[in-house]
Parts: structure tokens; C-alpha cells; sequence
């Protein structure tokens, strides 16, 4: 007998499972529709590959992983593919996500796979290429990608590789009928397994004291193997991950660490199974077992379901009565959640299908104040302090719930299971969670606004001081421009002794000023020049106007011919102007020569 | 020296205090310099908390400029962006008490909304990228803008400028990945003095 170690809190349950063990696994026929969810797993929704009106037969791809944690699907049986678009899913919101529904036609026809006989000699990334081309995602609850759990990376080399068959919530039988039935192909999917982590030390299969039949079926396919089967005494939650770790290796998980990082690695055994099949029989993850209980169901039974089916579908093989059912939950009583709508299909996590009655599990009562006894903080079976964690939760005091590790929790129920006042505390510590996330998410989104608006900013008054440089560059050129002008002029006219005489010191300085005075104007012949070329093309400008006035006469509105008529005017006026000045200027200048000539 | 000042106490007490407090008074005003805050830390603190839609609802050109006008004392109720969550965290920050938002500077919005340009209208004016202040509208003159909606802060600056009203505020819908548990309903008050009277009557 190994050693295990005994978990804190906990609660015990009516287990109920005794109800749907009774009969094998069964089959159902294959539904007229199946509607296969894109979004079945944690990570990226896998994007469709096939056209509406495409015939896929069973096992063949029918939608691409997209991004590293991600899964490909497949179809579960042959049909026609009838509808790619948003549906109702199996998701706790009741939103709609997109799926591909295949109208099935009852063939069942297989594509041509390719399994592998000899997976002793594969290599280990060849294996998880195959797991992760068949679609596997953990088949717990989570739905994490197998392939990426199963390849910690060679700096964390796996020591320890563990099974998890607890099946600790009530009601659920569907490990343990899989066990019961198929134990031969679970251990050999759990050879692969460890093939594909190389050989770890120890392999243990950790399983509930409840479940002594799938115990014993175990037990002749691990005699001589290094696997060991560990019981250990039921309650509820063994089956956290973290918690199972603590049972079978006495090993606690520090807080946001993986398994993965103290070598180990933790895997359901409806995975194992689903590995044995793709690799060995080269069977994609099309169908799972799923139990269907509850006293709503004339008959409790497991079911190897195919991914995709309706819930109504198993209901309505089951003699359901929908009078009698109080909700419909996907999952189990403790952890799952109800179904708005019977037409969600059964998803790669979907272990159960309960369908209580009123008496089995009634409506919730209504909440009464926190009586501070304390039950909650016994049942944690993370250790927790479920009642400082509700007040923190209802004061959204985010800082002091972290402060508290509500993210350890790990929304097992335990806490509301106990509490005498009812209060609902799970649902209080999943929407602070949720809070949070998005408080988190918000931040990241405003940080970026902020970087954003800081680098607009910033280039703004870049482009601001650019345009200054500019300025201030221009009118230093003009400035510099000026002056070397007027020192250029000022020498010609001093030594041709034309402005003033350049005899003595005093006079040096009049003449400079003379010449800056001159130089500012232009040279009388540059400026007649100018005055004659203004003349010449205001005379064009009038020409132009005259010409043009006369062109359109006939087909010209009034108000046109007004304006043309100004137009004419102003050129006429510009004219005169011009010339009245190069009169001037002449007569100045003429006066000028006539004062240098005295 | 030494045996002069060793045989007058009071003077050897003199010389140690008043060289103990030069040294010290060296060591402060070195440090004073060497480990100067730069800025002004509250004003950044209030800053992460901010909302950064840079909507200037508050009267102030940013968010930035809005904390350091509360770094200065000034209101800390002027943000409609942030609502009611922004105000009780800055003023847990300060630790004042929270007021309610100043209704003169706007409401707050149930939905976040983003902005979107209807393409076949826009004249391309540029307007629009000008206002943004977060560059989240592409587009060059006389050539259709549209709105980066992920950049989008949905500040609504860019609406009052569209010389043709082309841009709409459109809420964004949560989708499932954005969905969380709702809160459940509250404990209800078992004694009967606790209720309100409106939910005494119910």
C-alpha cells in the first residue's frame, strides 16, 4: 500500500454514482445533426477548413488549430457540412460561439487512417505531432491542449508522471465505467505517455476508494509495468490537480506554479484513452464518454457520445421528462454549470449530463447573512479564508482579495456546499475573478492609450521645434543675405567716390552710411528695370483681359461680364500705376545725376 | 592639540557635536541632491489610474495633465470615462472620501463605445486624424479615414470636427471571451427595520 497524504478540508457529498454504473457504455444512434464547436478547448477557437456543402467523412479535419495553444477538429461521423455559423454553446454564459454543423448520413464512413503499430520506437515529438493533429485536449474540464501539457521543454525534466481517475464529484461515472471497460488500452495509452515525457521514475494512477471495480481491473495491466494504482480515501475535491499532487507525493504546489515545474505532469485518464486511439488505432478525438443521470432520466447510463451531439439528443434516448427536471447542468453538481438550452452540443470536456430533479437539487434558497461560523474556511480545501474573501468580494475590494489568494481558489464549491446561510460564495469569488481580469485587462488596453498619446505628443512638438528651426534658419539666411549685399555695394560706391569723398576718417563713415542707404534701395537702373518689366506685364494683363471680354461678349451672363469687366479695369488701373511710378522714378533719378553731375 | 582638548571636556563635546553635525548635515545635503525624486510621484500614481482616454471631458487637454491638476488639489470627480470605479480609487489612493461624479463634466457610460467612420461619406478631410489623440484613425486627404478600432479609446473627440458627421460612436458588445460570472444577488436584509421602505413594500 503507498503511502498518501491527506488533503485539508473537503466535504462529502452524496455521491450518487452508483446509478449510472449499472449498465456497460453504451452507444446511441448517430444524430440526424451534429454540431461541433469551434471553441472547445482553453485557447484560440479553431478556424474552419471545409465549405458549406462539403461531404467530410468521419475522422477527417474539419477545422485548423490557430496559434500555439490551440486544437484542430474533426468530424465526428460522415455527412454534409450545412452550416458554419454562431450557435449556442456549451459555455456558462449561454452566448452563442461559432460551430460547423454536419447534416450526418448515417454511413459512419471512416477516412483512411494511419495508425502506428510501433509507437515503442517513435520518437517523442513524432507522438505529439499525432496528439496534437487528433484534436486532444485534456478531457477533465479544463480542456487544455495535451500536446502542449505533454512537452514541458528539457528544462523541466518530468520525474513523475500521475494519472488522475479520482472522478471526485457526485453523480459522475465516466472515468470509472471507461476504467471498468477499457483498462488494457488506458494503460497502453499511459505507455505512451510516458515515452513521450522519457521514462519518467514514478507513474501513479491516482483513483478513489469508491471505485474498487475499476481498481481491480487495473490492476492486471499494471502488474510488472512501474505503474503503480494509489487509492485513497473518496472526498471531495481529490481531484484538483493541485490536490492530488498532495495526496499521491505529499508535494505542495506553490501559488501560479505547474505541475511542470516540480517534474511533474498531471493527466486525466479519459485523455490516456484518447491518446491509446489516436496513436494506435490513428483515430482523431471524435467521441468521449459522457455520462447521462439524474432522477430527470428515466435511465442513467454512460455513453460513448460523439463530440457535437445535442444534449436533447441524450436526453430524449434516456426517457427524460422534462416536468421533473429542476435545470440541466453539463458537468457535475458541485463544479458544473446549467444549460439555458438542451440544443448545446457535447463538447470534448463534457464528462456529464445531469438532469436533477426538484427533490435531487432544489432551487437555491436565498441567501442569509454571514453567521461567521467558519464551516468555509474548514471545507478550503485550497486553505483558503472563504468568509474574509466573501466580504473582500463584496466590497470589490480588489487588492485585499488578491491579498487573500483568491486566485488559488479553485472554485471547487466546497465553501457554498457548507455554509448554512446559503450564501452563494463561489459565484461571489468567479465574478471577483472575472472583475479582476478585466480591471487587468483594462489597465493593459489604458497603458497603451497612454504610450500612445504620449508619442503623439511627443512628434508634435518634434514637429513643432522643426518648424521653429526653420524659421529661425530662414530669417537668419535673409539677414546674412542682406548684410553681405550691402557690403558688396558699399566698397563699389566708396572707391568710385561718386557718394561722398574719401579723404578723411569723418567722411569714411558718411560715405559708409550713404552706402548702406543706397544699398538698401536698389541700383536706379535695377529698379527701372523692375518698373519697366511691372509695366510691360501689366500691359499683357490688360491685353488679356481686353481679349478675353471681347472673345465670350455674346455668350456671357451679365454677372460674368461684370466681373470681366472689373477684371479689365483693375489690369487698366495696375497699368497706370506702374507707369505713373517709372515716371517718378525717373524724374528722381534725373534730378539725382543732375546733383552728382553739380 | 589633541591633549588640550582631551583635558577641557566641554571643549572635546563641542568639537564632536558640532563635527558630527557637519558631517551629518554633509551626508543630508549630499543625499538630498544624489536621490532627488524626479517629478512628481503622486501625480503618476494618479495617472495609472486614470482611464487614458484623453477625452478632455474634465477641461483638461489629457489625462495626465487632469492628475496633475489633482496632484496640485484640485477635483478628483471629473472623469466620466472612469465613473464612479476611477473616483474611489483615487480617492483610496489619497485617502479622501469619494464624491459623486461632477454631472457638469458628463455622464457616465453604461458601454464602452468606439468610434467608426461610415467610409462612403468621409470627404477625407483629416480633420478627424487630427483630433485623435491617440493616432487611432488612418487615412490621408482627400482619401477615405477609418478608425484602428483596437487604438480606439472612444473618446468621441473626433466626432464634433467631421465637417460631413460620418463617424458614429457604436457601443462595443461583449462577446464570450469578455463575459464573467455576474454578481450573484445581494443577501437579503432579514430584519425588517434594515430595508428601505421600498423594498419593505415589495
Amino acid at each position: 500500500m503507498t503511502k498518501t497524504w491527506v488533503t485539508p478540508g473537503g466535504v462529502h457529498p452524496p455521491e450518487n454514482k452508483h446509478q449510472s454504473v449499472t449498465m456497460p457504455i453504451g452507444h446511441l444512434p448517430i444524430p440526424e445533426k451534429l454540431l461541433v464547436q469551434l471553441s472547445q478547448h482553453i485557447g484560440a477557437p479553431a478556424k474552419p477548413c471545409v465549405t458549406i456543402g462539403q461531404i467530410v467523412l468521419k475522422g477527417q479535419k474539419i477545422a485548423e488549430a490557430v496559434g500555439a495553444v490551440s486544437v484542430p477538429m474533426h468530424a465526428p461521423t460522415s455527412g454534409t457540412i450545412s452550416a458554419i455559423e454562431d450557435r449556442p454553446i456549451a459555455h456558462s454564459s449561454g452566448m452563442s460561439g461559432p460551430c460547423i454543423e454536419i447534416t450526418t448520413d448515417g454511413q459512419d464512413l471512416w477516412i483512411d487512417h494511419d495508425p502506428l503499430t510501433d509507437y515503442e520506437n517513435a520518437s517523442p515529438e513524432a507522438l505529439l505531432q499525432i496528439i496534437s493533429e487528433a484534436g486532444i485536449a485534456g478531457m477533465g474540464g479544463a480542456g487544455f491542449p495535451s500536446a502542449i501539457k505533454l512537452n514541458p521543454g528539457s528544462r523541466r525534466p518530468i520525474n513523475t508522471l500521475i494519472i488522475n481517475a479520482t472522478e471526485c464529484e457526485p453523480y459522475i461515472t465516466a472515468d470509472d465505467s471507461a476504467i471498468r471497460e477499457r483498462s488494457a488500452e488506458i494503460v497502453e495509452g499511459i505507455h505512451i505517455l510516458s515515452r513521450i515525457l522519457g521514462n519518467p521514475s514514478k507513474i501513479l494512477i491516482g483513483i478513489e476508494d469508491n471505485k474498487p471495480e475499476a481498481i481491480e481491473a487495473l490492476k492486471p495491466h499494471v502488474a510488472d509495468t512501474g505503474i503503480s494504482v494509489v487509492s485513497f480515501p473518496t472526498k471531495y475535491p481529490s481531484g484538483g490537480e493541485k490536490q492530488l499532487i498532495y495526496i499521491l507525493t505529499g508535494q505542495e504546489l506553490p501559488s501560479a506554479t505547474l505541475p511542470a515545474d516540480a517534474g511533474m505532469v498531471c493527466v486525466n485518464i479519459g485523455t490516456t484513452y484518447a491518446v491509446k486511439r489516436a496513436v494506435v488505432n490513428g483515430e482523431p478525438l471524435i467521441s468521449r464518454v459522457t455520462t447521462v443521470t439524474g432522477d430527470a432520466c428515466g435511465m442513467n447510463r454512460n455513453y460513448e457520445t460523439l463530440i457535437g451531439t445535442p444534449v436533447r439528443h441524450l436526453l430524449e434516448h434516456n426517457e427524460f421528462n422534462s416536468d421533473a427536471c429542476s435545470r440541466l447542468i453539463m458537468g457535475g453538481p458541485m463544479m458544473g454549470f446549467s444549460l439555458s438550452s438542451a440544443n448545446v452540443p457535447i463538447v470534448k470536456t463534457t464528462n456529464c449530463i445531469l438532469a436533477p430533479s426538484y427533490s435531487e437539487i432544489p432551487d437555491d434558497e436565498p441567501a442569509q447573512p454571514c453567521i461567521r461560523c467558519g464551516l468555509c474556511a474548514e471545507a478550503c480545501p485550497a486553505s483558503l479564508l472563504p468568509q474574509q474573501l466573501y466580504w473582500y468580494a463584496q466590497a470589490n475590494d480588489h487588492d485585499r482579495l488578491e491579498a487573500h489568494n483568491l486566485f488559488d481558489c479553485i472554485e471547487c464549491g466546497a465553501c457554498s456546499y457548507v455554509c448554512p446561510s446559503n450564501i452563494p460564495l463561489v459565484q461571489h469569488y468567479r465574478h471577483s475573478k472575472g472583475d479582476i481580469v478585466k480591471v487587468r485587462q483594462e489597465k493593459v488596453v489604458s497603458d497603451h492609450a497612454r504610450s500612445r498619446f504620449e508619442f503623439r505628443k511627443q512628434r508634435m512638438e518634434l514637429a513643432e521645434q522643426e518648424k521653429e528651426a526653420k524659421r529661425i534658419a530662414r530669417r537668419e539666411a535673409s539677414e546674412k543675405a542682406k548684410a553681405s549685399a550691402g557690403k558688396k555695394t558699399a566698397p563699389v560706391d566708396a572707391s568710385n567716390g561718386s557718394a561722398a569723398p574719401a579723404s578723411s576718417s569723418a567722411a569714411d563713415i558718411i560715405a559708409a552710411a550713404q552706402a548702406r542707404a543706397v544699398s538698401k534701395q536698389v541700383s536706379p537702373e535695377q529698379q527701372q528695370a523692375k518698373f519697366e518689366r511691372s509695366i510691360a506685364g501689366a500691359e499683357m494683363r490688360v491685353q488679356m483681359a481686353a481679349e478675353k471680354l471681347a472673345e465670350a461678349d455674346a455668350s456671357l451672363t451679365q454677372e460674368q461680364k461684370n466681373t470681366l469687366d472689373a477684371a479689365l479695369e483693375g489690369a487698366q488701373q495696375k497699368l497706370d500705376q506702374a507707369q505713373r511710378r517709372l515716371e517718378e522714378h525717373l524724374e528722381q533719378h534725373k534730378e539725382l545725376n543732375e546733383e552728382q553731375v553739380k | 592639540m589633541i591633549e588640550t582638548i582631551a583635558q577641557q571636556p566641554m571643549l572635546a563635546a563641542l568639537i564632536a557635536m558640532v563635527g558630527l553635525g557637519l558631517l551629518f548635515g554633509a551626508l543630508l545635503g549630499y543625499a538630498a541632491e544624489k536621490f532627488k525624486v524626479q517629478g512628481d510621484p503622486i501625480v503618476e500614481q494618479i495617472d495609472a489610474l486614470l482611464p487614458q482616454t484623453q477625452c478632455g471631458q474634465c477641461g483638461h487637454p489629457g489625462c495626465r495633465p487632469y492628475a496633475e491638476s489633482i496632484g496640485k488639489g484640485g477635483e478628483i470627480n471629473k472623469c466620466p470615462p472612469g465613473g464612479q470605479a476611477t473616483i474611489n480609487a483615487i480617492a483610496s489612493l489619497l485617502d479622501v472620501p469619494a464624491p459623486e461624479l461632477d454631472a457638469e463634466h458628463g455622464e457616465e457610460a453604461d458601454v464602452k463605445t468606439v468610434a467608426y467612420i461610415r467610409e462612403d461619406e468621409c470627404i477625407g478631410c483629416t480633420k478627424c486624424i487630427q483630433a485623435c489623440p491617440v493616432d487611432a484613425i488612418l487615412g490621408a486627404a482627400k482619401l477615405m479615414h477609418t478608425v484602428i478600432m483596437s487604438e480606439c479609446t472612444g473618446c468621441d473627440l473626433c466626432v464634433e470636427p467631421c465637417p460631413v458627421d460620418c463617424i458614429d460612436m457604436l457601443p462595443i458588445e461583449d462577446g464570450i471571451k469578455q463575459w464573467h460570472w455576474p454578481a450573484p444577488l445581494k443577501v437579503a436584509d432579514l430584519i425588517a427595520t434594515d430595508r428601505t421602505p421600498q423594498e419593505a413594500s415589495l
